[in-house]
């Protein structure tokens, strides 16, 4: 086993290395950033399965694989090989980034409302330092977190969006951040902040997602903010490779009656950690987080999800739901926060997983914190095969127990899907499970 | 050739070890529409889980011919694909799965082992609404997923609908009537009615005479003990709701005794 103190210190050396080339170019806030950032990933280590929130997901495999920063000139791509991650007849504004850094030749923006700003960080930093220092790392904290001190410490670029107050943007504003490494394992640290000003809408679908086949590590964080009475429709969909390493954080501030709902899709990766902390900051926000995953082999999925109530009278829902066959482990923690100060929250949580095989592992635990009385507050996790009454049932008319068991499955993971309100990525991630799911080509024509 | 014949059938839960079917005999023809009545614990429901294919029942003894082949070997789905229906007591809610697709699957199933070509969309489509309009059904019901939401008197609803699109030889109404007001017994037994025909066949399971007000059987036989201990024609179902189970029971013991 290679000792994580020697790979921290790759790591180290990487920013060093960094630092000297790119010494000067940055605003000072940021270099100072970056320091602070690097400084406390040099403290905290990568983390060990000694570490509560770690215990079940071990990443020793990644800390096996010398990474590479991807390099500054990306592969040139061409866009045909990019419509596997694209949504088809979505028509959107879609910003493509190559191993972390904007390729503008693959991007287009369409007509956008005035006042929004869709552009990459790198040019943002350089353009209005200001006003992205103004969010920048703000939200997500690193004390606790070494994977985003990592990203931060090495954050470059990425997608900026800024809403003015009370625009709203009709069409879904699309990231593809899609890695390569076609000749060594590669590194690369997506950084998205999203801004929504009060009163604006809009619908942010991120996108990670790479070619099976290639080693390539994705250590991605993501910070949305919802001004009052904002609205925010989010997708996360993962297809990376299924040898990839995905790690991400993503946090989500929601001011007074604000209403953030995300769906997060995991298809690919071979180690992925979702982790996302939603803060409801002011009375009557609203609060979805709604995932679904699938894995096979030997892969293993970490959801860590987090709904921090600070102020009275909000809202959240969460429903996760995993599919595991082969030898796949899947881990959810799910946090409820309940401050003193939120009264009337009314938190609803759900998790249920499907294990298709008797050698599917699934680590499940919600974690309920609360500190205020008058409260409603509910729970439910279920872990398990299909229904047998159900498939009885089915027999019962005719259907071989097979195609009974696959259109049940089928039937698990659509009930996410088909929360997707936008239709182009629904369908895409309906014929997704009909790719991956038992027996799914016989349940799509069925469903024909 | 008798469409279904039972002889000396024993069974038991699997769950437990007790015996709850203690030797039944029982012959229907294509066209007769048998009652099967008795109290609770009589065996009712085992014995239309064991014609069914329940895993949770075992046969200790005895046999079953269907069409004069042993039923008992058959999967659940090869009986329902050789003509079995049964409409369920309590009928199962299967979230995401649309009424519409269900059957979809059970028809083409049971096409596809007739050797008959499968329905595509535009076909099936016609020929469940011309289902629908026999029982009078709306069609929003097509596209709610199974069972799922339905009132007591949906659910029952939807298995008669699912009898009429499955078009099966022999039907098995297992306490169809259990927790329905007179309007949705109506509705349901209607929709029964309007599927006798001279070459179905149809077993009612039930504890009270009232559904048979509706479906008028032609043979009543009366279940006590995991045994038919009395059969007779409709006037024996009337005999029952009059006096109760208690004297028919009583007779069966001593029967028994005076056996013994």
């Amino acid at each position: 086993m290679i000792g994580t103190i020697e790979t921290k210190d790759t790591y180290l050396a990487d920013f060093a290395r960094r630092e000297r080339e790119a010494a000067g170019r940055a605003p000072a806030w940021l270099t100072a950033l970056r320091q602070e950032a690097i400084a406390r990933f040099g403290e905290l280590g990568f983390p060990t399965r000694h570490h509560e929130e770690w215990r079940f997901t071990n990443i020793a495999p990644l800390l096996e694989v010398p990474f590479h920063p991807a390099p500054a000139e990306p592969e040139r791509l061409m866009l045909e090989r990019l419509r596997a991650f694209t949504f088809p007849g979505l028509d959107c504004c879609q910003l493509v980034f190559v191993n972390g850094r904007y390729a503008p030749e693959l991007s287009t923006f369409g007509y956008l409302p005035e006042g929004v700003q869709v552009l990459s960080l790198a040019e943002a930093l350089e353009a209005e330092p200001e006003a992205v220092g103004a969010h920048l790392a703000r939200y997500a904290e690193f004390e606790q977190q070494a994977f985003t001190a990592l990203n931060t410490a090495f954050l470059e670029d990425g997608a900026f969006v800024s809403l003015p107050r009370g625009v709203i943007v009709e069409r879904p504003i699309h990231l593809l951040y899609v890695s390569t490494a076609p000749e060594k394992p590669t590194v690369s640290y997506p950084r998205t902040l999203f801004i929504a000003g009060e009163n604006s809408q809009a619908t942010l679908i991120e996108s990670y997602a790479g070619w099976d086949g290639e080693v390539y590590f994705t250590n991605a964080v993501t910070e949305i903010v919802l001004g009052e009475n904002a609205v925010v429709d989010h997708y996360k969909v993962l297809r990376e490779s299924l040898q990839a390493f995905h790690i991400a954080d993503m946090r989500v501030h929601l001011e007074r009656t604000s209403n953030f709902a995300s769906h997060s899709i995991t298809l690919g990766g071979a180690l992925v950690r979702n982790e996302v902390y939603a803060r409801l900051n002011g009375e009557g926000g609203e609060c979805t987080l709604n995932g679904l995953y699938l894995a096979n082999g030997r892969r293993l999925v970490d959801n860590h999800t987090a709904i921090d109530h600070a102020m009275p009278n909000c809202t959240s829902h969460e429903v996760y739901k995993g599919i595991l066959d082969d030898r796949a482990h899947g881990v959810f923690n799910g946090k409820i926060f309940v401050r003193p100060d939120a009264q009337k929250t009314d938190a609803k949580q759900t998790n249920k997983t499907l294990l298709l095989s008797e050698d599917a592992q699934i680590n499940t635990k919600p974690q309920l914190e609360i500190f205020a009385d008058d409260v409603r507050c509910t729970h439910g996790a279920t872990v398990g095969q299909l229904d047998e009454d159900a498939l009885f049932y089915m027999r019962s008319r005719g259907i071989g127990e097979e195609q009974a068991r696959n259109i049940l499955t089928f039937a698990f993971a659509s009930e996410i899907i088909s929360r997707i309100k936008v239709e182009p990525v629904r369908a895409q991630l309906e014929q997704a499970l009909f790719e991956q799911l038992p027996g799914g080509h016989e349940t799509e024509e069925l469903l024909k | 050739m008798s469409m279904l014949e039972i002889k000396n059938l024993h069974a038991r839960a699997v769950a437990g070890d007790k015996e709850i079917l203690k030797g039944i005999d029982l012959t229907v023809n294509p066209g007769e529409v048998h009652a099967i009545m008795g109290p609770n614990g009589s065996g009712k429901s085992t014995l239309a889980g064991v014609l069914a294919g329940r895993e949770a029942y075992e046969v200790t003894e005895g046999e079953v011919l269907y069409e004069g082949h042993n039923l008992l070997e058959l999967d659940p789905e090869e009986r329902a694909r050789e003509g079995i229906f049964m409409a369920f007591q309590y009928p199962v809610e299967i979230p995401g799965v649309n009424n519409i697709y269900f059957l979809k699957a059970a028809v083409n199933a049971i096409r596809k082992h007739h050797g008959e070509e499968e329905l595509d969309a535009i076909d099936f489509m016609a020929l469940v609404k011309e289902k629908l309009k026999i029982l009078h059904m709306d069609q929003s019901l097509l596209n709610r997923p199974v069972n799922e939401g339905f009132s007591g008197g949906e659910k029952k609803r939807n298995e008669i609908f699912q009898m009429a699109v499955l078009d099966p030889k022999l039907a098995i109404l297992d306490e169809t009537d259990s927790g329905l007001d007179i309007d949705a017994l109506r509705n349901v037994a209607d929709g029964v009615n309007a599927l006798r025909n001279k070459d179905r066949a149809i077993i009612v399971v039930t504890h009270y005479q009232r559904l048979l007000n509706y479906i008028v059987p032609d043979y009543v036989h009366v279940l006590s003990g995991g045994r038919i201990v009395r059969s007779g024609g409709k006037e024996l179902a009337l005999e029952l709701e009059k006096r109760g189970y208690g004297w028919i029971e009583a007779e069966a013991k001593k029967a028994a005794l005076v056996g013994a």
